[in-house]
């Protein structure tokens, strides 16, 4: 007889998903004028629920709503008094919890274990930690000022942490905000609007408008936003700077990555393992700053590849709500099938493919973990960012061939250093253009630390003191 | 961490061809130090991850037999007596008086002038018994006297040693000392298994809790052992994960598969299931079973039989229903 885990499902009665949503603004959910579209469930197929389409006037009416609010009410708002709204909605989001965590994986596919333990607490720090920003802000550094109404357009990867990290920061500078969720991601979002109304927030305040490129656009491109945050490709980050480009908007983009996840010989090896696989199979991948190249040097190559293969062969791949689930559904068909895309590419460029061993379910969508040996700088699976489960194996001889690796790549948004070495991590911390550097770690976020990309990984900061930058000014607006 | 074997004369007892490493203080003490280090807030934190997996149902019930069958009950104290051994024994091999399908203890662990008593109760049953010996639970005590105690509680009839290591010698970094009194008890054991508890509250680091893990495969233990639970700290889930990947590790260098016994502050059945957890993604399923996983403790049986009952019943009993044996 073997340890086999019975089925652990946590239970979805606690959420309570509408047949249709409408967007949120001014406080209310009204209606939208575009052409609603279905929201599924990515390891199921199962269609949740229809959501609104904001048109170009739907938007409008959000931006003049969030307009408002900002020069009667939220502006005029003494800081102390924004705060108390963020402290409100923080512990709502944790009185709430569960229900927002099994929510996020129905309608992300990430596993529950990562939106309980991760996705959400996070999301509440960010609001604690901002709340307690919101009356001090003549310490940031940044001045006093709000800048006024703040568009903001998010990924589907991380749905609520990503409205957190947008919203918490420019409610507590003063400003308002337009935000649109992912389009295959917008219930969070939404569930959030309705937490709004909870904490009695201003109407207006916060609007939530859901769609696709169109309706980002439109958030982008209106004239009376003063400020553009976003996160997601590099791609549409180009579109999103030409468009505002002669403009007096303010811009930050958090865009992709392709980071290096570099360890040394003298590494805690069985440590360094399981960094790897949070660096590349946290969150099936999608994560803009997963460590998607590993690179390893020689003389451990293959002792570290042998424990990788290995631990790979433990990770539970399945029903995202099981409670032993490690490794979720991708989150949509576009997705799977540019994760498939890259994959043929790399055994096409004769890279060595390998996954463990696992049964994966007839429905939904679902990629293997996935690791590539003899991968060189040549090939595209080392260049492009895949987002998904899937791992390129580098290798190296010294620490200045390490850093030249870790450095030859359009992006920059973060790196990871193994070793025992206390000054070697210092040295290549020192060299190696990323935004963030893990030491002897991989993946961890804290409201307190500033997060953003060098290069092709785009600009601005986000979290702690640096994340009020985006959102203040020290002149009149 | 290929052993570099085939010198010529092979220690009895030593396992896996560890010679030329063991051969002189600085050869030994190259290798330990060589062995890859253990970062902390990461062994902890992946320990603290595998104890959120939630075993439930038909899994849950699995783990709670095995992890009965794996109990080493345990009585360690001053005012222990012959009639307190018996009962213990008694215990040991019918748990649950009122269930016939409970299965029995791994064994009993006693102090070395109790194996005799406990010998006797136990016949062949089937529960081992294991006992204490060299100057438990400091070891400071001369080698040969270590030794007499040793041959003394084998000759009643122990089943099994669990010896401490001396952590006096380890720690001042006389590893060949250690290895060398782990061979001679190990020696003196005869056909009884040896366990080579490391006192890991002693110990205090990871990366010593590692080295002393190799130290005592090379010697020949047959199972590594957290803590005499004298001592605080005692046995916790990312120790016992260390020393399981050290015993993973060893399989995988010399073929030889080295028993694990966390000892000492497990008292629930929810412990014990992240630590069978543990087992099981660490070390791997040939691991879950009593003769390559113990646990050392006494009052968790009472525990694992609640929590049976409850699932073969739906309902809780009180601690009147279990014996306090």
């Amino acid at each position: 007889m073997t340890f086999d885990y019975a089925p652990a499902p946590e239970s979805r009665a606690i959420v309570d998903i509408k047949g249709s949503y409408g967007l949120f603004v001014n406080g209310e959910f009204v209606d939208g004028s575009g052409t609603a579209f279905k929201t599924v469930n990515p390891a199921t197929e199962e269609v949740l629920a229809e959501v609104a389409e904001a048109s170009e006037a739907d938007v409008d009416a959000a931006v003049r709503a969030a307009r408002r609010a900002h020069s009667r009410v939220w502006s005029k708002m003494t800081g102390a008094e924004r705060a108390k709204y963020l402290y409100r909605i923080a512990r709502i989001i944790q009185e709430r919890g569960r229900e927002i965590a099994v929510l996020e994986s129905i309608d992300n596919g990430k596993p529950i274990k990562e939106s309980r333990d991760v996705d959400v607490p996070t999301a509440a720090a960010h609001f604690f930690y901002y709340a307690g920003w919101a009356d001090k802000l003549e310490y940031s550094g940044y001045g006093t000022t709000s800048l006024g109404v703040a568009g903001q357009v998010i990924p589907w990867n991380f749905p609520l942490l990503m409205l957190a990290w947008k919203i918490a920061p420019a409610l507590a500078a003063g400003n308002t905000v337009v935000l649109k969720p992912a389009e295959t991601t917008p219930l969070t979002a939404l569930l959030f609007a309705e937490i709004c109304q909870q904490a009695d927030l201003p109407p207006g305040v916060v609007n939530i408008v859901t769609g696709a490129g169109a309706t980002g656009q439109a958030i982008v491109a209106h004239p009376d936003v003063d400020k553009v945050a976003f996160t997601g490709s590099t791609g549409v980050g180009r579109a999103i700077a030409k468009t505002v480009a002669g403009t007096d908007k303010r811009v930050t983009l958090e865009l992709g990555g392709k980071a290096a996840n570099i360890v040394f010989d003298d590494a805690p090896i069985d440590q360094a393992v399981e960094g790897i696989v949070n660096g590349i199979f946290f969150n099936q991948g999608h994560v803009c700053c997963a460590g998607s190249r590993l690179l390893v040097q020689e003389s451990v190559a293959d002792e570290v590849l042998e424990r990788l293969k290995r631990r790979m062969g433990t990770l539970r791949v399945g029903d995202p709500l099981d409670k032993n689930t490690d490794v979720g559904a991708i989150n949509s068909p576009m997705q799977l099938a540019r994760i498939k895309e890259l994959v043929e590419v790399g055994e096409a460029e004769g890279a060595g493919r390998w996954s463990a061993a696992c049964d994966l379910p007839g429905q939904g969508f679902w990629f293997p973990p996935t690791l590539f040996t003899g991968v060189s700088q040549a090939h595209r699976i080392a260049r492009e960012e895949i987002f998904g489960p899937v791992l390129s194996v580098l290798t190296f001889r010294t620490p200045t061939e390490a850093v030249e690796k870790a450095n030859n790549t359009p992006y920059g948004l973060s790196a990871g250093i193994w070793t025992d070495k206390g000054s070697r991590i210092l040295w290549m911390a020192d060299q190696l253009r990323a935004g963030v550097v893990w030491a002897n770690t991989f993946n961890k976020f804290d409201p307190t630390s500033p997060f953003g990309g060098y290069k092709e990984s785009g600009y601005g900061r986000e979290g702690g003191r640096h994340g009020l930058e985006a959102y203040l000014t020290a002149g009149e607006r | 961490m290929t052993p570099t074997s085939t010198t010529a004369s092979a220690s009895s007892a030593a396992a896996g061809g560890f010679d030329d490493v063991t051969a002189s203080e600085s050869s030994l003490r190259r290798f330990l130090h060589g062995l890859p280090g253990v970062d902390q807030v990461g062994a902890e934190a992946r320990a603290a991850s595998l104890g959120t997996r939630s075993i439930k149902t038909t899994a849950k019930a699995y783990a709670i037999d095995l992890a009965i069958r794996m109990v080493d009950l345990t009585t360690l104290e001053g005012q222990d007596t012959p009639g307190k051994v018996r009962a213990l024994a008694s215990k040991a091999m019918r748990p649950d008086p009122a269930d016939p399908s409970c299965p029995p203890a791994a064994a009993v662990c006693v102090y070395p002038d109790m194996v005799g008593v406990a010998k006797e109760t136990l016949g062949s049953s089937g529960v081992n018994v294991a006992a204490v010996a060299t100057a438990f639970p400091s070891g400071r005590a001369a080698l040969d006297i270590k030794l007499a105690d040793t041959r003394d509680a084998v000759e009643a009839g122990a089943d099994e040693i669990d010896m401490v290591i001396d952590r006096g010698a380890f720690l001042s970094g006389r590893y060949l000392q250690v290895f060398e009194e782990i061979v001679a008890v190990r020696e003196a054991c005869g056909p009884a298994h040896l366990k080579v508890i490391f006192e890991t509250g002693e110990l205090q680091t990871y990366d010593n809790v590692r080295r002393a893990s190799w130290l005592a495969m090379m010697a020949g233990g047959h199972f590594i052992k957290t803590s005499t639970g004298k001592v605080q700290p005692a046995a916790t889930l990312p120790v016992t994960m260390i020393m399981l990947e050290a015993v993973r590790d060893f399989r995988a260098a010399t073929g030889q598969m080295v028993g694990v016994k966390p000892a000492g502050g497990i008292r629930s059945s929810k412990d014990a299931i992240k630590y069978l957890v543990t087992v099981n993604e660490v070390a791997g399923p040939d691991w879950l079973d009593p003769d390559w996983f113990r646990f050392g403790a006494s009052t968790l049986l009472n525990d694992l039989l609640m929590q049976r009952t409850k699932m073969t019943t739906g309902r809780y009993s009180g601690p009147d229903y279990f014996t306090l044996d």
